[in-house]
This record gives C-alpha cells, sequence and structure tokens, in this order.
C-alpha cells in the first residue's frame, strides 16, 4: 500500500485532527501475538520526525510490546508472530527479509534497566561502531566525545574514560545508555521508561536532555508517568489493552482529550 | 553433627599426610642397639644393630595371656649387606643403647643409604687419609662435590647431546628403513647421502660416549671405607655417593637445613632405584603438563557444547536428551573413560596417525600407543561435562538486559555472544574449569590404560626439536603413590614416599586450583555488575 499523496492523511483509527506532515514512521494495522493472545490490535499511526512521541497507558497496554516493534527486539521473544506494516522512512520493515542489523544500527533503543556493558566507558559509547569494524583512532575517540556531549555526561567522565562503566552511578549509567545508542547515528531512538529507574534529578537530567536529543534524533519514549510524558512530548499516544485509543499533540491529549478512556486515564480515575 | 564429623576426617586424613610427609624428610639420629645374645633380630653373629627408630609399638600377641611386648622398627639400612633395610627388635632385647657421634649416612645411587662408621678415604695417587685425621671431613665434602659435578656432567653429556645425537640419527636410519622398503638398489645416491650424513654423526656418538665413559671411570678412581655394625669394612667408591650426613653431629638447625635439602632435592630430582629412592620431578611435570593440557582441551570444547545446547539449539526434546546424556556421562566410572581412550584415541586415532604420517616408523607405534596427549584427552573427555553444566549456569546468569542491550545496537547474536555474554561468564565457565580440573589432576585409573608408566625415560617437554613431545609416555604423581605403595620391592622403604608424594599431589591441585580462583576472582571483578 503507497502512501497517501500529500498533505498526508492519519489512518482513520487515529483523531481526526492530527496532521503529521513529515512522518519518520508509519504504522498500519499492526497486530501482535504472543502464542494465541493479542497483545496489539490493529495499530495504525504516524510517528513525526524529530519530535518526542510519548506512549502512555496503564500496565500491560501493550506499550513497550509496540515499541520493541519499531527495532524488532520482539524476534528474540519465542512465539511471537507480528502482522502489519511498519514503514521506516517509506520501507517496510516487517518483513523476515529485512537486516535486523541495519535496522537496529538506524533504530536504537534506551531501555528501562540500565544496562551498561561491564566494559569501560570509552568501550561502551563506541560498542555499536566496533562492532560495525570500525577500528580508527581517530573516529572513534570523536564519536566519544560527540555522544557523551549529546548524552550531556561528558563534562562528568571526560577524565575516566578507560575506568569501568559500573561504576557510575544510576543516572550516569543511563546517560551512558544514551550516549551508546546515539554513538552509531541513528535516525530514532526507542527509550523504554527510561528513567523508572532514577531519583528525581537523575530524571531531570534525562528529561532535559531528551528535549536536546529531538533537534538530531526522532524520539519515541514510553512512560508510566503522565507528568514526564508532558514535560518531555510534542505528541502523545495512549493505549489501551493493545489498542491505541487516541494519538494527538500532547498539549491536546492532556488538555481536551475526545475518548472518554484517555480522559478517566489522564485524571487518574484508573489506570 | 555430621558437618563437623566430616570436617574432623578431613582435617585429621590431611593432617596424617601432612604430618608422615614431612617428617619423611626430617634426618633421624642414628643409634647404635646392643642386643642380647638370644634376640632374632641379630644380623648373622653380630650382636649390635644400628639404625634410625622409625617406630615403637606394641608386638601383636600370639596369645591373650601373653603380655603386651614393646618392638621397635629400625631402619638399618646397608641393604646389600643386610637384605632387608627395616629391622624389628623386642624391646627387652635390648640391652643398651648408644650414639656414637663418628657414625656417617651415607645416600648412594643403589641400595639405599648405607649407615656405619667412616674408617678411611682411599685416594687415587696418595695415602690413605682417616677419619680420625682433622682433614677428613674437609676433604670428603670436597670429594663429593667433585663427583656430584661430575655426575652432572655425565648426565649433561647423555641426555643432551649424545640424546640430541641420538634423535638424528633414528631419523636418518629411518630413511634408510623407506629405502630398503622401496627396494632402492644398494649403491644408490641416496643411501650414500645417508651414510655420508651418518659418519659424523656416528663419530661425534663415539667421541661423545667414549668422553662419558671417561667421566664414569672417575667417578670410582676414589673410595670411602667404612665398618658396618656387623663389624665388617665395606670400600665404597665416591661416584656412588650422592650424599651423606653425620647423624648424631647435627644441631637442631643443621638438621633444618638438611631437611629442607632433602625436601627440595624429592622435588626437583629424578627418581632412582624403581622409584624408591631420589625424587619426584618427572612425576610432578607429568601431572602438571598433563593437567594443563587437559584443560586446554576442555575448555573450549565444553564451552563451544554448552553455547550451542543453550544458545543455539532449538530447547526441546533432543537438547534434554542431550542434557540427561551429558549428565550421566559425569557419573561413569573413570575406568571406562579409560578403555574408551584406549580403544578410540589410542588405537583408532593414534594409529590412523600412525599410518598416515609415521608409516616408516610401523611397527613401531609413534602415536599409537599411550601418551601424554591421548591421556589429556581422555581426561577431558571425562571432565567436560563439568564444564558442560557449569558453563551452561554461567550463560543463564548473563543478565537479559545486557544481551538486548548489545542487540540493540547492532550487534549480531555471535558478536553479542562473543563480547558480552563469554566474558560476563567467564567466571562461572572458570569454576567449572577448577572442578574439572580438581578431578582431572587426581584420576589415576584411566590413565594408566593410556600413558602413564612407572618409569618415563624423558619428559614430554625438553630441548630437542619440537621441544613438546606429546606422544611420549609420562609419569603422574598418582600412579607413582600406587606404584610405590604397592608395586616396589621394597614397600615399607618407601612408605615414607608415598606420603611425601601424597601430599605433593594435594599440593598441586591446590596449587592449581589456587591459580584458577585467583583468576576467576580477577574476573569477577572486573566484571561485577551488582546492577542487575
Amino acid at each position: 500500500m503507497a502512501l497517501p499523496d500529500q498533505p498526508l492523511e492519519a489512518p482513520d483509527t487515529m483523531t481526526e485532527e492530527v496532521k503529521i506532515l513529515d512522518p519518520i514512521i508509519r504504522v498500519e494495522n499492526l497486530y501482535l501475538y504472543y502464542g494465541s493472545v493479542v497483545a496489539l490490535k490493529d495499530v495504525s499511526m504516524l510517528v513525526p520526525r524529530n519530535q518526542v512521541t510519548a506512549f502512555i497507558g496503564p500496565s500491560g497496554c501493550g506499550k513497550s510490546t509496540l515499541l520493541r516493534c519499531f527495532n524488532r527486539m520482539n524476534d528474540l521473544v519465542e512465539n511471537v508472530r507480528v502482522d502489519g506494516v511498519i514503514e521506516l522512512d517509506g520501507e517496510n520493515v516487517n518483513v523476515p527479509t529485512l537486516d535486523v542489523i541495519y535496522l537496529r544500527r538506524r533504530v536504537g533503543m534506551v531501555f528501562q534497566k540500565y544496562n551498561p556493558f561491564p566494559k569501560s566507558i570509552y568501550e561502551n559509547v563506541i560498542y555499536g561502531l566496533r562492532i560495525a569494524g570500525v577500528s580508527n583512532k581517530a573516529q572513534l575517540d570523536e564519536t566519544v566525545e560527540r555522544s557523551l556531549r549529546g548524552a550531556a555526561l561528558w563534562e562528568e567522565v571526560k577524565d575516566r574514560l578507560k575506568e569501568s562503566a559500573l561504576q557510575l552511578s544510576g543516572g550516569q549509567m543511563q546517560r551512558l545508555c544514551i550516549a551508546r545508542a546515539i554513538a552509531v547515528n541513528p535516525d530514532v531512538i526507542l527509550m523504554d521508561e527510561p528513567c523508572s529507574a532514577l531519583d528525581p534529578i537523575a530524571t531531570g537530567r534525562v528529561e532535559d536532555l531528551i528535549h536536546e536529543l529531538k533537534q538530531n534524533y526522532t524520539v519515541l519514549i514510553v512512560t508510566h508517568n503522565m507528568q514526564q510524558a508532558s514535560r518531555v512530548s510534542d505528541y502523545t499516544a495512549f493505549m489501551y489493552l493493545g489498542e491505541l485509543v487516541e494519538f494527538g499533540e500532547t498539549a491536546d491529549i492532556f488538555r481536551s482529550p475526545v475518548k472518554k478512556q484517555t480522559q478517566d486515564y489522564i485524571t487518574g480515575r484508573f489506570g | 553433627m555430621g558437618l563437623t564429623v566430616g570436617l574432623l576426617m578431613v582435617v585429621s586424613l590431611l593432617m596424617l599426610i601432612l604430618v608422615n610427609g614431612i617428617t619423611a624428610f626430617w634426618p633421624k639420629r642414628v643409634v647404635y642397639l646392643e642386643l642380647a645374645g638370644e634376640s632374632q633380630a641379630r644380623l648373622g653373629e653380630a650382636l649390635v644393630l644400628a639404625g634410625e627408630v622409625v617406630k615403637r609399638q606394641y608386638k601383636m600377641a600370639r596369645a591373650a595371656s601373653q603380655r603386651r611386648q614393646v618392638e621397635w622398627q629400625l631402619f638399618v639400612g646397608n641393604k646389600e649387606r643386610y637384605g632387608l633395610s627395616f629391622r624389628y627388635v623386642d624391646a627387652d632385647d635390648i640391652v643398651a643403647q648408644r650414639f656414637p657421634e663418628q657414625v656417617i649416612s651415607i645416600d648412594r645411587l643403589e641400595y639405599g643409604d648405607a649407615i656405619g662408621e667412616p674408617i678411611a678415604l682411599r685416594i687415587q695417587g696418595d695415602s690413605e687419609l682417616t677419619a680420625d685425621n682433622p682433614e677428613f671431613a674437609r676433604r670428603l665434602e670436597d670429594l663429593v662435590h667433585e663427583v656430584s659435578a661430575r655426575r652432572r656432567e655425565i648426565k649433561h653429556l647423555e641426555h643432551g647431546a649424545i640424546g640430541a645425537i641420538n634423535a638424528r640419527m633414528t631419523r636418518l636410519r629411518l630413511q634408510q628403513r623407506v629405502l630398503d622398503r622401496e627396494g632402492t638398489p644398494p649403491g644408490d645416491a641416496a643411501y650414500l647421502a645417508i651414510e655420508e650424513a651418518m659418519a659424523p654423526l656416528q663419530a661425534r656418538y663415539e667421541n661423545l660416549a667414549g668422553e662419558a665413559r671417561e667421566l664414569r671411570r672417575q667417578q670410582d678412581e676414589n673410595q670411602i671405607v667404612y665398618r658396618i655394625p656387623t663389624g665388617d669394612e665395606v670400600v665404597l667408591p665416591l661416584g656412588q655417593i650422592v650424599g651423606y650426613h653425620f647423624p648424631n653431629q647435627l644441631g637442631f638447625w643443621s638438621r633444618l637445613g638438611l631437611f629442607a635439602h632433602n625436601a627440595w632435592a624429592f622435588l626437583i630430582q629424578e627418581p632412582r632405584e624403581a622409584n624408591t629412592e631420589g625424587g619426584v620431578f618427572p612425576a610432578i611435570f607429568g601431572t602438571f603438563v598433563m593437567t594443563v593440557l587437559m584443560s586446554m582441551a576442555v575448555t573450549p570444547f565444553g564451552v563451544l557444547a554448552a553455547m550451542y545446547l543453550r544458545e543455539y539449539a532449538k530447547q526441546g526434546i533432543i537438547v534434554r536428551t542431550v542434557r540427561i546424556a551429558v549428565n550421566n556421562l559425569a557419573g561413569v566410572p573413570s575406568i571406562v573413560f579409560g578403555v574408551f581412550g584406549l580403544g578410540f584415541f589410542v588405537y583408532f586415532v593414534g594409529g590412523s596417525i600412525d599410518e598416515l604420517f609415521f608409516h616408516n616408523a610401523l611397527p613401531t607405534p609413534t602415536f599409537g600407543t599411550g601418551g601424554m596427549i591421548w591421556a589429556s584427552l581422555t581426561l577431558a573427555l571425562m571432565t567436560v561435562p563439568v564444564v558442560i553444566v557449569a558453563t551452561e549456569e554461567a550463560l543463564t546468569a548473563v543478565p537479559r538486559g545486557m544481551r538486548e542491550g548489545s542487540l540493540a545496537c547492532g550487534a549480531s547474536k555471535w558478536q553479542t555472544m562473543q563480547r558480552i555474554v563469554l566474558p560476563a561468564s567467564a567466571p562461572g565457565i572458570l569454576t567449572g574449569l577448577i572442578l574439572a580440573m580438581a578431578r582431572g589432576a587426581g584420576e589415576v585409573a584411566p590413565l594408566m590404560l593410556v600413558g602413564v608408566v612407572k618409569l618415563a625415560p624423558t619428559l614430554p617437554v625438553d630441548g630437542i626439536f619440537p621441544f613438546v613431545h606429546l606422544d611420549r609416555k609420562f609419569m603422574h604423581l598418582g600412579f607413582h603413590i600406587f606404584d610405590l605403595g604397592f608395586q616396589s620391592p621394597d614397600s615399607e622403604a618407601a612408605k615414607p614416599m608415598v606420603f611425601a608424594t601424597t601430599l605433593l599431589l594435594i599440593a598441586l591441585v591446590m596449587v592449581l586450583n589456587v591459580g584458577a580462583i585467583w583468576i576467576r576472582d580477577r574476573l569477577r571483578r572486573k566484571y561485577a555488575t551488582g546492577v542487575f
């Protein structure tokens, strides 16, 4: 199915008034099954380029599962079947013939629980380059500085790049993971509840960072925390029981949600 | 309660081995006993018995009514004279005991220790130097020094230079045999070339052999004369002397020095006289090399197997069956592995190698007989289940987040394994290796079938090309213990050696383990996450 002509119309499950002029990801009729359980039901949406899109919803609503579809991390789970179309810049990535490694270089990911490798800070940042076979020292050094600056960590660790990454604090480790993700210059960064294991100060720093990241990257963030969603995101998607209930600009979603379920959730009546 | 009993037993066993092993090297005083005329212990007509008291014990009573008698066990030495090195003496028969100052105890190349009183030194081209001469002790020391140096020289000649020439000559002879087999007419250029190469070798061989003969002759030039307790005088060429001491003149510190010297000699010397004398160096070396080779073989094999089972194979009935089979393999008696190693490695693999590469040497087997490499591989096979199980555990314990992080960076599965999962599970893998080594190093039964011998003339590693000879048979501490304790002609004399060797085996296993644990702890510190 080809993309419709400009201006793009959002697919019909989406709230009518949302117009995404420059989408980077297009999802259409996405179904995901864990064995015989349906985890994602007919999800269709457009993700805007160089914006922060937040996914909110109660536990088990499928927002993390959806996020992991974008870089095919669900491949690692047994008995998972994904039907539907996910297009990244017009290329369907949900086909078995796709080079997953190439996809994951374009779509980086930051996890809920910071997971630095038991290596030095330096090696952590350039991990993606190393496995891609880059060994040019100057290029590696340059990448380390750029990524660490990009992750607002450079000033704190520039004197101990050769030390183990495991000595860092939790917030620093999470920012290191962000640096690791941006080191390979991806187009999209997926963040799966990146602040849920951090204290409020570290959370604040990561949120500031997300704001800066959208200059260069498209950020998709899953969060439990509605304040966080309203603080960091430009667009918000509310999911419930595997369905995308409502998607729109964050200000609209929080100020005047169209669907009753959305309103109930953001006002704290359930969730 | 059970734990206490168990610990107590372990500790007392170790103490027993430790005490017995250590006292084997402690120089004891020599006592002269005067016996009552009717004593059964007398040697010939003499009523004097000299020796080191090994122990005092109650005699086995023949009848319940009999009074319990004490008997002494005496190490009397002079085996070529008495026939036995040990003598039991009833305490009741002892009339008197004394400790003569001048008693000498000589460690000889043959027949073990000699115990007696020195009379004189017979030095060639010189008069006799009697024992009461103040020069005697110094002169003896110099001369023994001299013969020891000469003995080292002979050994160097025979094992080093002559050994190397022999190796080259053997190769030439093999070429000759090939020619014979091919039916090359005698007088062919190839024959001549071989003969031409052989001639200088032969000449050098003769030359060196003559040199060694001359040195050997010099060894017997000077003699020492001493009187054994029966009153006979014995003449001993100095070349026979390995070491000597005056056991009744030693103070505590010199005794301690001698003890250290004995222990050190035990570690670095080669065995003599059916292994009952001398050291155990070849056995230590053999055990060490075998264990290291085994570890080198078992680690990649076990780790690859575990990686396949855990990470790559589709989990299902087949993998479950394989896993059960692997676990059962750990319970198979070790001798069965020995039989398998003999059949598969030695006869099949080794035989095939001989057919293919060492055809010319046949029927003398090169790899088709027990050897270092087959023993190591057999033990590797025996210990591989331990490594597989430990590695699987370690792989499972690597946090999922770490793998996902790597995959999300665009790493392939193999890159993730190689760069993240394997390093992180290295401490666990090493734990498996430690267990495997502990089991492998102490194993004897399978080794007897696939390469361990009572006495190996050469070490598996030496200076002759290609330096590491994996086809050679070797000695092993565990087998050495068995051989000393149960196969030697004089097992009573070998008893201290048995304990000392046991102590050594335990120590070696411990050293290997501590080494591996040290590496593991370093790795652990490096990969300690504590985050997950």
